[in-house]
């Protein structure tokens, strides 16, 4: 009786939690082929036409690229800096290091409204105008913690040998730092941004309070929502779903490939 | 910045090297000379700071205070990238995103010597890992990294070669095919080899000059036979290979022997074998410079008697047989006869231990439990 409990639960268990995690996703795509008019609400009839016309609701595809915009910026400059800090707490004794590491821990621990809040009342007290370079500064932010913390645990497990016998082996500080650091830090550099993208991508409480008249995607949305979402949000949001399940899939395979070799010893 | 492809090896000097971690002095007051060519093994304990001490010449470490010299030119303040010294690492430090040649090939391409992957294969060739070039660090065993840290060092030819534990994780015969081809390389190429090793057999082999360390300073350092032959502390003399004891007073000292008095028994060392002349010494005797007697043989002055003794214990160890005698009032005392097949001598005998008393040495101090008792 438990043998079969046991082999019958957790599979009826793990579907379930998949349909319940996927019903959103689901319905976004479904409805980003709703033949719509003025809300995305009730089910109109099969189209192509939001998916060939996607730029077509005023708006939508300015308010991606502005999203994309300041994703990318946002994940280059915290990607940069989070893995600089992220070094430097591991590697160098100064005084206050595990201040500085609790310091950064704030930021993901406290509420996105107060952060958000918080930083516009500082632009303001500034005097600073808001628009894409807030947004940027805000997002970076937030961004950075997330990146610090995942670049630490890869610096943390590399071992600091590695980097002496590059400097044993005639190579400088900064060779040593891009022949070796570097591309042993790749994998943990590489999940911080794509993390710190997801991230900046979709955030839209501290945005709001930030952005001004930038209008990004989430925020969009959101205004559109009032009067039911265009079908052409879905198309969007089901494109970027689409695209990251690719992109998780190429790598899967790149990295299975690349065992394959290896393992052929060649 | 680096050196001439094809250096010849350099020397080393350290000189009033001290070296403190905080709150623990890892080096006390090292001095060091090791001439250009020369193969010199470090023999110590665990933790006694061997690897320290190759850090610090490797630059990985910065002295507290001396100077350390390279072909005579001081390189205490110099940065391990700007020193002619390779490394291998007792832990490999093998780059596991570069291929075994890579690895190899490193240092070369740094130097931008020319040819540095067809160099690098021949020096995986001579550790005979040619074939597993193509490979990840990470899917070669224990010993096969530990060659390619070896080819990776070796390849650059440096001017001098620091070895911590090389040879560690190989077995016996590659251990040894390892130890030919590194000491024909050394002599080949000229280099300077400063190698640290746990094994007392390695060093004596291998080495032209041995030092023997202990908690950070060198007990004693010269050429292996001297060192075995004379080991001037207790420490020197039950480190490298076995010693029995024998401490007592002083009580009797003619134009060129000096003798002790151990429980009635009197036990001599020449005087130019003995650190110290007067007082309280502990004189030893290697197990198999002393024979075994079944009948007390005649008093001579040259040779050192005591017994009888019960045999407590034999070992065979194949070539010889090890036998462990307990004096009354003296204790255990180790006595190695080669094994030729004709031994008599079995558990439980009253047998008598002798020696040369030219085969005697007189020690500088006196073994730790003993020291309290004057
Ligand atoms: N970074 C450090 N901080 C504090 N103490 C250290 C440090 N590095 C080494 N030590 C201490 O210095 C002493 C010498 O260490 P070292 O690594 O040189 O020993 P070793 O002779 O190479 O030993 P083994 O044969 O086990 O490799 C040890 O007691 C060690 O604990
Ligand atoms: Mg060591």
């Amino acid at each position: 009786m438990r043998f079969a409990l046991g082999k019958w639960a957790l599979p009826l268990y793990t579907v379930l939690a998949f349909i319940y995690l996927l019903i959103p996703i689901a319905y976004t795509f479904v409805f980003s082929f709703n033949d719509s008019f003025k809300s995305n609400i009730s089910w109109r009839g099969f189209t192509f036409n939001n998916w060939l016309n996607v730029c077509g609701e005023p708006g939508v595809c300015d308010a991606f690229g502005t999203s994309v915009l300041i994703g990318v910026v946002s994940t280059v400059l915290a990607t940069i800096l989070g893995t600089m800090i992220a070094i430097a707490l591991v590697r160098y004794e100064f005084k206050a290091r595990s201040q500085v590491s609790l310091l950064l821990f704030l930021p993901m621990a406290t509420p996105e409204i107060v952060l958000g809040a918080g930083l516009a009342s500082q632009f303001f007290n500034m005097g600073v105008t808001k628009g894409l370079g807030t947004v940027i500064v805000a997002h970076v932010m937030f961004c950075l913690s997330f990146v610090v913390v995942t670049v630490k645990a890869r610096v943390a497990s590399l071992d600091p040998a590695l980097e002496e016998a590059g400097s044993d082996l005639y190579a400088t500080p900064a060779q040593v730092f891009r022949k070796v650091t570097l591309p042993l830090l790749t994998p943990g550099i590489m999940s911080a941004a794509l993390l710190a993208f997801a991230l900046s991508f979709d955030d839209f409480i501290i945005t709001n309070f930030n952005a001004g008249p930038v209008d990004t995607f989430p925020k969009f949305v959101y205004t559109a929502a009032a009067k039911g979402i265009p079908a052409e949000a879905n198309v969007i949001g089901s494109a970027v779903f689409l695209v990251a399940i690719i992109a998780v899939v190429l790598v899967q395979l790149n990295s299975a490939r690349k065992q394959k070799r290896l393992l052929a010893g060649k | 910045m680096a050196t001439e492809f094809v250096a010849r090896g350099s020397n080393l000097d350290l000189v009033g090297i001290r070296k403190e971690f905080p709150g623990f002095t890892a080096i006390d007051d090292l001095d060091l000379h090791i001439p250009a060519g020369e193969f010199f093994a470090l023999l110590g304990p665990s933790g006694c700071g061997k690897t320290t001490t190759l850090r610090l010449v490797a630059g990985l470490e910065e002295p507290t205070s001396g100077q350390i010299l390279i072909g005579g030119k001081d390189v205490s303040h110099t940065k391990p990238h700007e020193r002619p010294v390779n490394t291998v690492f007792q832990s490999y430090a093998l780059f596991p995103h570069m291929s075994v040649l890579e690895n190899v090939a490193f240092g070369l391409k740094q130097r931008k010597i020319a040819d540095p992957l067809k160099r690098a294969s021949e020096a995986l060739d001579l550790v005979q890992l040619g074939h597993l070039a193509g490979r990840r660090p990470q899917q070669l065993s224990g010993g096969q990294q530990q060659r390619v840290a070896l080819a990776r060092a070796l390849v650059n030819r440096p001017s001098l070669l620091l070895l911590d534990e090389p040879l560690g994780a190989l077995d016996l015969k590659l251990r040894r095919e390892m130890q030919i081809e590194l000491k024909a390389i050394q002599i080949e190429v000229g280099l300077t080899f400063l190698h640290v090793t746990h094994d007392q057999e390695e060093a004596m082999d291998m080495a032209d000059t041995v030092a023997v360390m202990n908690k950070g300073h060198i007990e004693q350092m010269g050429a292996p036979e001297k060192l075995y032959d004379r080991p001037k502390t207790v420490f020197v003399s039950k480190f490298l290979g076995q010693s029995n004891l024998f401490i007592g007073k002083i009580v009797e000292t003619s134009a060129n022997s000096l003798s002790i008095d151990v429980v009635g028994y009197k036990i001599s060392v020449p005087k130019d074998r003995a650190e110290k002349h007067t007082g309280k010494i502990a004189i030893g005797v290697r197990p198999e410079k002393a024979d075994l007697f079944q009948n007390k043989p005649a008093d001579s002055s040259s040779q050192n008697l005591i017994g009888p003794g019960e045999v407590k214990d034999i070992r065979f160890t194949g070539v010889s047989n090890q036998f462990l005698v307990d004096v009354p009032n003296i204790g255990l005392v180790t006595v190695f006869e080669q094994n030729e097949g004709n031994s008599t001598v079995e558990l439980g005998d009253q047998v008598w231990i002798s020696w040369k008393v030219e085969h005697s040495f007189g020690l500088a101090d006196l073994p730790a439990d003993t020291l309290d008792e004057e």
